[in-house]
């Protein structure tokens, strides 16, 4: 990793000030991409602004239609929060899901989606829920925020605070898991609102997508049957050595079958 | 250099550290805690696994700075009075470690998950060691150690 300066901001405002000082500072969460990314030298910030541990950032409200979850919430701490289990029980489940124990113990939301990797889980869990970024001088719908690979609609020095998700009837997360890293080779975040159903995709293209066919079969009906004959194509599709697109194509239809069987 | 202060297995320790440093470079090559291996150094494998306040985390992928103030416990951490922790006696018992590489973040994985879940099952065993590699055992002695550890402090 090369060198560079750690700082530990105090409150929201003094992450603020330091993140617009530096040469080139970066706002330092969980640190369970951006670390990895570093010992990689694929990035060489001048300045880490440590913000993991601000409480203003910590807290969990569930109020009547929606949750909302502070950026520095740690997936861990989502998942085993009895109020999202109980609000929306698929959120709860697909942070669950990310990474492993250890990674969910430091991870959190806002790094994730400041973040926006294409295999990561909770961009689908904004998309398909149609969240709300909350940042600190703005508010961003999920379907504007998340602007292509690795890109987002944030500002320089602009800092994710918490996530509004609304409460829907029903949402339910698949994924097919990398083996070793458990990002989403592909994973389908599907969830009914009283305004219709939304279908998010991750992992398969360069972004998370609303898969829109795929909404409209299930707002005529809510099955896997509805979806069983829809298709995405796969020149959109990723392609690696963990899946060429047209399995990353195969596995989008597959995943959405799946995750309309556990919608809860 | 930034100085960074924390308690280690009890103990408060301080010293001179770079930014860059990793927790786990500071236990082993400042505080001379071996024990805590670096296995992938990619967040993957589990062998540098520690506790920092209680949960298990992958020291390898966490700055010493950034445990500034916690309280941290290592594999040397856990035996009390030369006696040996009951994860760490079920590994001994059930022969759940060969060449032992990956066995320091094992147990450190295990006593965080005897922790966090009740009742554990061969099932969410296996599932909550997705982050801890082992290339020798095929894991079933691992399990079975981890499962006879939870029953046993559990009653």
């Amino acid at each position: 990793m090369y060198e560079f300066t750690y700082q530990r901001a105090d409150t929201l405002g003094d992450a603020k000030t330091k993140l617009g000082s530096g040469d080139d500072p970066k706002l330092l969460a969980g640190g369970q991409t951006i670390l990895p990314t570093m010992k990689q030298r694929l990035a060489s910030p001048s300045h880490l602004i440590d913000i993991g541990n601000l409480s203003e950032l910590q807290n969990i409200s569930v109020e009547s239609g929606h949750v909302t979850i502070g950026a520095g919430v740690k997936h861990a701490d989502v998942a085993s929060s009895a109020e999202i289990k109980s609000a929306i029980p698929g959120l709860a489940a697909l942070a669950g899901e990310i990474g492993d124990p250890h990674v969910r113990h430091m991870g959190t939301l806002g790094g994730s989606i400041a973040n926006n990797d294409p295999a990561s889980d909770y961009p689908a869990a904004c998309l398909g829920l149609g969240a709300t970024i909350i940042t600190d001088t703005r508010e961003i719908s999920a379907d504007d925020f998340f602007t292509g690979m690795f890109e987002t609609a944030l500002g320089d020095d602009e800092i994710i605070t918490a996530v509004r998700f609304p409460k829907p009837e029903k949402s339910g997360y698949m994924k097919f898991p990398n083996p070793a890293s458990r990002y989403a080779v592909v994973g389908v975040f599907i969830a009914q609102h009283g305004n219709g159903v939304k279908v998010a995709v991750t992992g398969a293209a360069p972004c998370v997508f609303r898969w829109s066919e795929a909404e409209t079969a299930l707002n005529s009906k809510l099955s896997a049957d509805a979806i069983s004959s829809l298709t995405v194509p796969a020149s959109d599709m990723n392609s690696d050595l963990h899946a060429s697109a047209e399995y990353r194509a195969h596995l989008v239809g597959v995943m959405a079958r799946r995750a309309i069987d556990i919608l809860s | 250099m930034p100085k960074v202060s924390m308690t280690v297995n009890g103990k408060p320790v301080s010293a001179d550290v770079e930014s860059r440093t990793l927790l786990v470079h500071y236990l082993r090559e400042a505080l001379d805690l071996t024990g805590t291996h670096v296995g992938c150094d990619t967040s993957q494998c589990g062998a540098c696994v520690i506790h920092v306040n209680g949960c298990a985390v992958k020291s390898c992928t966490m700055l010493a700075e950034q445990a500034e103030g916690t309280d941290v416990t290592t594999i040397e951490g856990l035996a009390t009075n030369g006696e040996l922790h009951p994860v760490q006696a079920a590994f001994q018992e059930n022969h759940g470690l060969q060449c032992g590489f990956c066995t320091p973040g094992m147990i450190m994985s295990a006593v965080d998950m005897i922790r966090r879940i009740p009742n554990l099952d061969e099932k969410t065993i296996r599932a909550e060691l997705e982050g801890n590699i082992c290339r020798c055992t095929g894991y079933h002695n691992i399990v079975k150690a981890i499962h006879a550890a939870s029953q046993e402090m559990g009653s």
